[in-house]
């Protein structure tokens, strides 16, 4: 009854309890942070705006992302992944995102943040509709944890428009 | 001469009844440990409520080693979600970040490209031979939560199967050695 190997697995058994009830604690705690971020995106210029060979529009523009995500960190935080997509309708499709910039902010320090940049990945339609588009840009982010839930939320910005022509 | 015969009938008697209760008891920890498999299962909606992060190809944010909790609603699938989807041809299932989204007017059904956190490319290159797009019935479930360290147990007794015997041994010798 209170020989080693007991002992050891009576140990082991609540060492681990323990350590399952803290890392619960810990993703619960994130839940009494309320984050206020804030964010501008700018399109400075559209570089072009041609028909693929396969007959889908692609466009490519150079955008301005400021950004203040540092309400987002807690000290569960491991880091937050930040991405922009372009959100439109067309008439075949309900709902198109697609992503154009990500980056990921690993401290709190780097989270208020101010970028120049064209988009990383192309932006291409599924068909050839983006002429005179609207859509919005919206700001997601993703705030993973050291240990526990993760968050996700994001920032709609609307009222962009494609030019009616290609360029 | 008689009691010698009843002695040993008695040891002999008592052993198969604790070994009986011992299989017995053995039984009912692995009966539990897959009921409570299948019901994480059912509340999920997920083949599979746990997986480990097998590659790189996530970091920093998962590393290898690490278990993700996973969830399946029917809540459509969105840019950003971290999805674990299984390839047509490829057995392991792969954790990878939804960057493009297309979904149908008339169906709902949606078109969706996923890329690595850590890697350079779009998955296009892991997809099937001329497949573009993943469909909801590829996904088996969204990552909701995680645990970093934990995985690497599951790791090791796959790629070195012989720990995996050595510790069913030990944990089998425990069982039938122990007195109650």
């Amino acid at each position: 009854m209170h020989s080693f190997g007991y002992r050891a697995n009576a140990l082991l058994t609540f060492a681990v309890t323990i350590l399952a009830l803290i890392c619960a604690m810990a993703s619960l705690s994130d839940n009494f942070n309320s984050p206020s971020p804030s964010s501008q995106i700018q399109i400075l210029n559209i570089n072009w705006f041609q028909k693929q060979p396969h007959g889908n529009d692609e466009i490519s523009l150079t955008m301005n992302i400021t950004a203040d995500l540092q309400s987002l960190f807690t000290w569960n935080t491991k880091q937050v992944f930040v991405f922009v997509a372009a959100e439109y309708e067309t008439l075949k499709n309900s709902l198109n995102q697609v992503s154009l910039w990500d980056a990921i902010i690993p401290t709190k320090e780097h989270a208020k943040f101010w970028v120049q940049t064209a988009n990383k990945y192309r932006f291409v339609d599924q068909g050839s509709n983006l002429r005179g588009k609207e859509f919005n840009l919206t700001l997601h982010w993703h705030v993973m944890p050291k240990t526990g839930k993760m968050f996700v939320d994001k920032l709609v910005m609307s009222g962009f428009r494609l030019p009616e022509e290609y360029r | 001469m008689g009691w010698i015969g009843d002695t040993v009938d008695s040891i002999k008697s008592i052993q198969i009844r604790q070994l009986l209760t011992q299989a017995v008891s053995l039984g009912m920890i692995v009966t539990s440990a897959l009921i409570i498999w299948k019901a994480l299962m059912c509340i999920t909606g997920s083949e599979s409520p746990v997986v480990v992060v097998l590659s790189g190809s996530m970091e920093p944010g998962f590393k290898r080693g690490d278990i993700l909790f996973l969830h399946m609603s029917k809540d459509p699938i969105r840019a950003g979600e971290i999805v674990v989807f299984n390839v047509d041809g490829r057995e392991i299932p792969i954790v990878h970040r939804v960057i493009k989204v297309h979904e149908r007017q008339d169906t709902g059904e949606v078109e969706v490209l996923t890329k690595g956190d850590n890697n350079y490319g779009d998955d296009r290159l892991l997809y099937a031979q001329g497949q573009l797009w993943l469909q909801r019935h590829h996904i088996m479930g969204r990552a909701v939560g995680f645990l970093p360290y934990v995985g690497w147990v599951t790791i090791i007794m796959t790629e070195k199967p012989i720990i995996k015997y050595i510790l069913i041994g030990a944990l089998g010798l425990l069982v039938i050695t122990s007195k109650d």
